[in-house]
């Protein structure tokens, strides 16, 4: 059968061209790649190659056309054998090409993903508590995970030798040698993107990273590489990663060392991120996150590393991914916060009941997914809401729960939400900056007294905000 | 070509350079009709998707590995069972090596729910976890801190495997390349880099772009050996490629083969390709094409003859024929695929 040689579309916006010259003649023999043509589109000129060979039978727009649509017959070719006459008469019927496809109306997402229920682990009657520091608590996460899988392993810079540069990793190499605990040189793009490798290659890599400020030259493999992959792939290529390391403001190291990527990774589909405030949420979350068959960032924080905390001494203590814990329950107010500002709002709340003023204080523990319907139904509650975090407030944490509940709970509310966050500034290295730039117990009380029309200091308020309410 | 090797202790054995004079004693005549076949096959592929590309069934970026063919089926022939691949963008080539279904390529290409990544991954983004292949990545360079990662896995299970890690000449520039070289010897990775140099990054001239155009010696700080290799010679290819993984699977850690090749067709499919001239383009066809290399031995050694190697063409073209009509006839993935492969449930 004749073939119909089609003019092509050599951009994916090119609708139209001009046919500028032919560089065959009917007659001549052509074979797959030889150039045929040149095309001018608005942006360059192309040459046009064959693909299928065979005998130039007819030229069926001149060269020099211009306007020639995409998709309209420009010559027609025959294969080894076919006379000319199998063509003559042919009307250029164009064959039927399938139009691009037509992109149909999104369907609403799934309702926001049902955080799992798994009810959070019953500390058995009788079970004895020990104190332990955060750094401990992860510590024994990761060996407890390693004794338990094979294929769980830690690398990083400083984690074997040097136990650790925060000493999260102390011991691990004792245990467990260097096959499985990886000093890496000082090349955080290169060792996230071998752990994305290591972990498509079917182990459970968990990458320290020394502090977060560092992973942003990794951030590419984390985002790009581990988060995208499973869906670029139609499912196939799992990629059970965790990266950890301490995130947020340190002390006195100024804007490079201090920084708040909550919000940088929450934004992204594909990653879990979770940001535990306590040592049993630390061990609890970072055993699920290793267990965990998706990408997780796990946010720690620098100035929570040597804090004590009472944790449930038992085997295999694991918490579920996405689920936040109402540390204080109150009636007035109230307060979401993660990570180091948990700490930060139970003071708050301390100091707000004193003034009269019932907080009641949220751990958000898992900022991917988002625990929207325990924040939203605790401001059913209280009707007043203030979301704290250390990061910067644009596009941040507080944003984002916010107006999710001001989007849910928009009747309940009595105030705007407030929000309390890091000034937006670079955070600075002077003793007296650096406090002025940072949020703390001050500002979480002050927004409370905002969203509850009170004074901070005041006498108890919500006597009148009764009046409000009704 | 001359050989061109940096030394290393690893490489010392080598024995002397037998694909020179590959005409070619050690190539049987399986090797060679496979070989031909599978360069066939590819080349048939590509000018099928630059077709259906020009017709708009297929859209967004499209990087046509024409001209290159030898490089992706010489080094295959020198991998076992098991083995690793990973590439960047210009990866259709890859997959059909691995053993992937044409099919199943050409379906994602069109962007549908046949395609190997249900229509969600395009021509950059295609994954096998069947054949081993592990895309398909679109970040220049990125494939290859991940190859070294796969690598680390095949050592850290003791399994025997080697990872066959692909790049251009453009992503040899790239500093996490280094990074990835830097810890692959560090601790001794089976993994092969492989640096197509095909001459242009985009549309800038290797000579533009990097101080040491040599890209073999690019492993020297690190102690890696290289090897620069005559990438339109399947036989060259594959004999290189087969000392190259030898080296990799005993335990001597990484290899670098640079192979020099050449891409008929512009960086992606909306590119003039202004920066070289028709006439450069038209003399390598002419006298370095892969395929027609390997006809020519095939042809002189008496393998097959013209009628033979018409009839071959003509499966080969079956093949794609039918590809294309599976990649046009495939439905659209159904709108509630739109939320699937986000996260593993669970």
């Amino acid at each position: 059968m004749p073939i119909q040689i089609l003019m092509p579309a050599l951009s994916p916006t090119m609708e139209e061209g001009t046919l500028a010259k032919w560089l065959v003649k009917p007659g001549d023999q052509i074979n797959s790649g030889d150039v045929i043509a040149e095309i001018e589109t608005d942006k360059a000129t192309m040459e046009v190659e064959a693909v299928e060979e065979g005998v130039v039978s007819k030229l069926l727009v001149e060269q020099g056309s211009e306007g020639v649509q995409v998709s309209t017959p420009i010559a027609v070719l025959l294969e080894e054998g076919e006379s000319t006459d199998a063509v003559v008469d042919a009307a250029p019927a164009p064959t039927a090409v399938d139009c691009a496809p037509v992109v149909g109306s999104a369907p609403p997402p799934p309702a926001t993903p049902v955080v799992q229920t798994a009810r959070e682990l019953e500390i058995p009657a009788g079970t004895t508590m020990k104190q332990i520091t955060v750094r401990d608590a992860l510590r024994d996460a990761m060996a407890e995970e390693m004794r338990r899988d094979e294929t769980v392993f830690v690398m990083g810079e400083e984690v074997a030798d040097y136990q650790g540069a925060y000493k999260v990793t102390r011991d691990l190499l004792q245990e467990f040698g260097e096959r499985r605990v990886v000093d890496t040189p000082i090349t955080e793009y290169g060792f996230a993107g071998l752990g994305v490798g290591a972990a498509f290659g079917g182990l459970k890599p968990i990458v320290e990273f020394m502090t977060f400020n560092f992973a942003m030259q990794a951030i590419d493999h984390i985002i790009n590489s581990a988060a995208k992959t499973l869906y670029m792939s139609g499912g196939q290529m799992g990629c059970s990663i965790v990266f950890r390391g301490p995130n947020g403001a340190a002390a006195r190291v100024a804007a490079q060392h201090s920084q708040d990527y909550s919000s940088w990774y929450a934004h992204v589909p594909g990653l879990k991120v979770i940001a535990p405030y306590d040592a049993a949420d630390a061990k609890g979350l970072l055993k699920a996150a290793i267990r965990d068959p998706n990408p997780v960032v796990f946010l720690e924080h620098e100035l929570v590393y040597g804090k004590t905390f009472e944790i449930p001494d038992m085997d295999d203590f694991v918490l579920p991914i996405g689920k936040a814990k109402i540390r204080r329950e109150g009636s007035d107010v109230t307060i979401t916060a993660h990570s180091r500002m948990v700490g930060f709002a139970l003071e708050a709340a301390e100091q707000l009941a004193v003034q009269g003023i019932s907080a009641e204080v949220i751990d958000l523990r898992t900022l991917r997914p988002l625990d929207i319907a325990t924040v939203t139904k605790s401001v059913k509650k209280t009707n007043r809401l203030v979301c704290a975090e250390e990061g910067w407030g644009q596009h941040g944490v507080g944003a984002e729960i916010a107006a999710a509940v001001t989007a849910e709970a928009f009747d309940d509310l009595d105030a705007p939400p407030a929000r309390v966050f890091q000034k937006d500034v670079p955070l600075p290295y002077a003793a007296n900056l650096e406090a002025l730039s940072l949020p703390g117990v001050e500002d979480i009380v002050a927004a409370a007294n905002q969203v509850c029309y009170a004074q901070p200091g005041g006498s108890v308020v919500i006597d009148t905000m009764a009046v409000w309410k009704s | 070509m001359a050989t061109k090797r940096t030394s290393s202790a690893a490489s010392r054995s080598r024995s002397n350079s037998s694909a020179k004079k590959s005409g070619k004693p050690g190539i049987t005549k399986d090797q060679l009709m496979r070989w031909h076949r599978d360069m066939l096959l590819m080349r048939r592929f590509e000018e099928k998707a630059g077709q259906l590309y020009g017709m708009g069934l297929i859209a967004g970026f499209c990087h046509l590995y024409i001209g290159q063919e030898a490089v992706v089926v010489g080094v295959q022939a020198a991998l076992e069972e098991g083995d690793q691949v990973i590439t960047g963008y210009r990866d259709h080539a890859h997959m059909l090596a691995t053993g992937m279904d044409p099919k199943g390529v050409m379906a994602e290409l069109t962007g549908r729910i046949d395609g190997y990544s249900r229509g969600k991954g395009g021509s950059m983004h295609m994954f096998s976890r069947e054949k081993q292949f592990f895309g398909g990545h679109g970040i220049v360079g990125a494939q290859v801190a991940i190859g070294a990662g796969l690598a680390f896995a095949d050592r850290y299970k003791g399994n025997k495997r080697v990872c066959a890690t692909y790049f251009g000449d453009g992503a040899a520039n790239q500093g996490q390349v280094y990074e990835s070289f830097n810890m692959a010897k560090l601790w001794s990775l089976p993994v092969v880099f492989i640096i197509e140099n095909n001459r242009y990054a985009m549309g800038t001239v290797v000579q533009r772009a990097s101080s040491e155009i040599h890209l073999y010696k690019r492993g020297a700080s690190f102690g890696i050996p290289g090897e620069e290799v005559d990438g339109m010679d399947v036989a060259a290819v594959h004999d290189a490629a087969r000392r190259a993984v030898a080296h990799a699977r005993s335990g001597d850690g990484p290899f670098i083969l640079e192979m020099k090749t050449y891409r008929y067709r512009g960086h992606s499919m909306s590119d003039p390709a202004s920066y070289r001239s028709r006439e450069e383009v038209n003399q390598v066809r002419k006298n370095r094409d892969p395929i027609d290399l390997a006809r020519k031995l095939i042809l002189d050694a008496g393998y097959a003859d013209d009628e033979g190697l018409k009839q071959i063409d003509k499966d080969i073209k079956a093949i794609i024929s039918e590809a294309a009509d599976f990649a046009r006839n495939s439905p659209e993935p159904d709108a509630s695929e739109l939320y699937t492969d986000v996260l593993i449930e669970g």
